[in-house]
């Protein structure tokens, strides 16, 4: 599934966070490694995975990694 | 004829901030994270007394002692700055007094942070070809420390103050190649201090808060990371491009790149997306944090020390940054 996928490329912005902690539903800023260096590593890879340019405040606007995901695939 | 860089070097000042310093400042900070993330172990900081025209005057020096270039021979002085002495007169003017440098030499300050290396080169180029001057002494000089807010963590972690010198001439080193510059003040508001000129002259001591949940003081250094980064993942990829038609070379022909340090995530992800191999890519401000308008010149500096450009080598320069400006050209060694 693609969500899954995404999870997998996501997991490369948190070193200190298990796979396992990152589902659909997690609210991502919430955990304790969420930093802005964290969201300037989901603008890197929107950009050089999915050819996707997002903000600071849409990702700010997201509360699930389902939400953070549809932002992207829907750009 | 063409202009070549005859000499680089650059000074930095003897205060410094380093990673323990940070930790103890801002303990949500770990220390070895800022390393791992942004590859900046200490910054070297100015006194309060300390200015750019200071440092700028402490690189030239350098560069003329370590290269026995005398200040007779300098017919003109580029400075670039967005930190000058006084709104008037013009830094450069005082550094021609200062550095002992002749009355019959032209100078000038220009403002612009990260792309100002390149602009120089560009800047002295011209004034070289045009046969206006014969031996142009370049310097980027910055202070960034001073516009900085005591308590933005992320900005103190990423710059150092710093300045940088160059000699370019009618002979050198290394020639200079053709230029892509460009241009984009519609992201003016993305990296800016906002008070104390002509515009906003008073303090306001006001904030909001931005996208990224950061503090937008006006009367301070304000960058909107996220902004930057993605101007940066979207323009570079065509400015190299840019470079290699302009200079009719292709990849494989260029030997090392060295682009503006801005910081260490951000220049990995750079490279991955122009395509560019690890071991042509110089990544190194370990000791100097982001000095903004020297980070190019002073990787030269390293790079030609340490061997990593050798005599023979094709090597691609660009800066990026506040503006929004950016340039790149290619460098002959």
């Amino acid at each position: 599934m693609e969500l899954e996928k995404f999870i997998e490329k996501l997991s490369d912005n948190f070193e200190d966070t298990e796979i396992s902690e990152l589902r659909t539903d997690t609210i991502f800023q919430d955990l304790d490694e969420w930093s802005s260096l964290t969201a300037l590593g989901i603008i890197a890879m929107a950009k050089t995975e999915y050819g996707k340019a997002i903000t600071g405040r849409e990702i700010r606007n997201c509360t699930t990694i389902k939400d953070l995901y549809e932002l992207i695939i829907n750009k | 004829m063409g202009a070549f860089i005859k000499a680089v070097s650059y000074y930095l000042p003897e205060g410094t901030l380093t990673n323990t310093d940070l930790a103890r400042l801002f303990p949500e900070w770990e220390e070895s994270k800022i390393e791992k993330k942004l590859g900046v172990k200490k910054r070297h900081i100015v006194t309060k007394d300390e200015t750019a025209a200071d440092l700028a005057y402490m690189a030239a020096k350098r560069l003329m002692e370590e290269n026995c270039i005398s200040e007779q021979s300098i017919d003109f002085i580029l400075l670039c700055t967005q930190s000058p002495d006084y709104f008037l007169p013009t830094t450069a003017c005082l550094l021609q007094a200062r550095l002992g440098i002749p009355t019959t030499a032209g100078a000038l300050d220009f403002n612009l942070g990260c792309s100002g290396c390149i602009y120089g080169l560009a800047l002295a180029k011209g004034l070289i070809e045009a046969r206006i001057a014969r031996n142009v002494l370049l310097i980027t000089a910055e202070t960034y420390s001073k516009y900085i807010e005591e308590d933005d963590k992320g900005n103190r972690s990423i710059f150092g103050d710093g300045a940088a010198a160059c000699l370019i001439s009618t002979d050198g080193m290394a020639q200079i190649g053709e230029f892509v510059l460009g241009t984009d003040g519609n992201g003016a508001e993305h990296l800016i201090v906002r008070t104390g000129a002509a515009r906003h002259p008073d303090k306001t001591d006001k904030f909001e808060v931005d996208e990224e949940g950061h503090k937008k003081h006006d009367d301070h250094l304000y960058m909107n990371g996220g902004a930057i980064f993605n101007f940066t993942l979207e323009k570079l990829p065509e400015l190299v491009d840019g470079i290699l038609k302009k200079n009719h070379i292709d990849a494989n022909g260029v030997d090392f790149y060295i682009f503006h340090q801005a910081n260490k995530f951000m220049l990995n992800t750079i490279r991955k997306v122009c395509g560019i191999p690890v071991d042509k890519f110089y990544i190194d401000m370990t000791q100097t944090g982001n000095t903004v308008s020297s980070t190019v010149l002073i990787g030269l500096k390293e790079s030609l020390d340490s061997g990593l450009i050798k005599k023979g080598d094709t090597v691609i320069i660009t800066g990026f940054g506040v503006g929004l400006s950016w340039g790149g050209t290619c460098l002959r060694f």
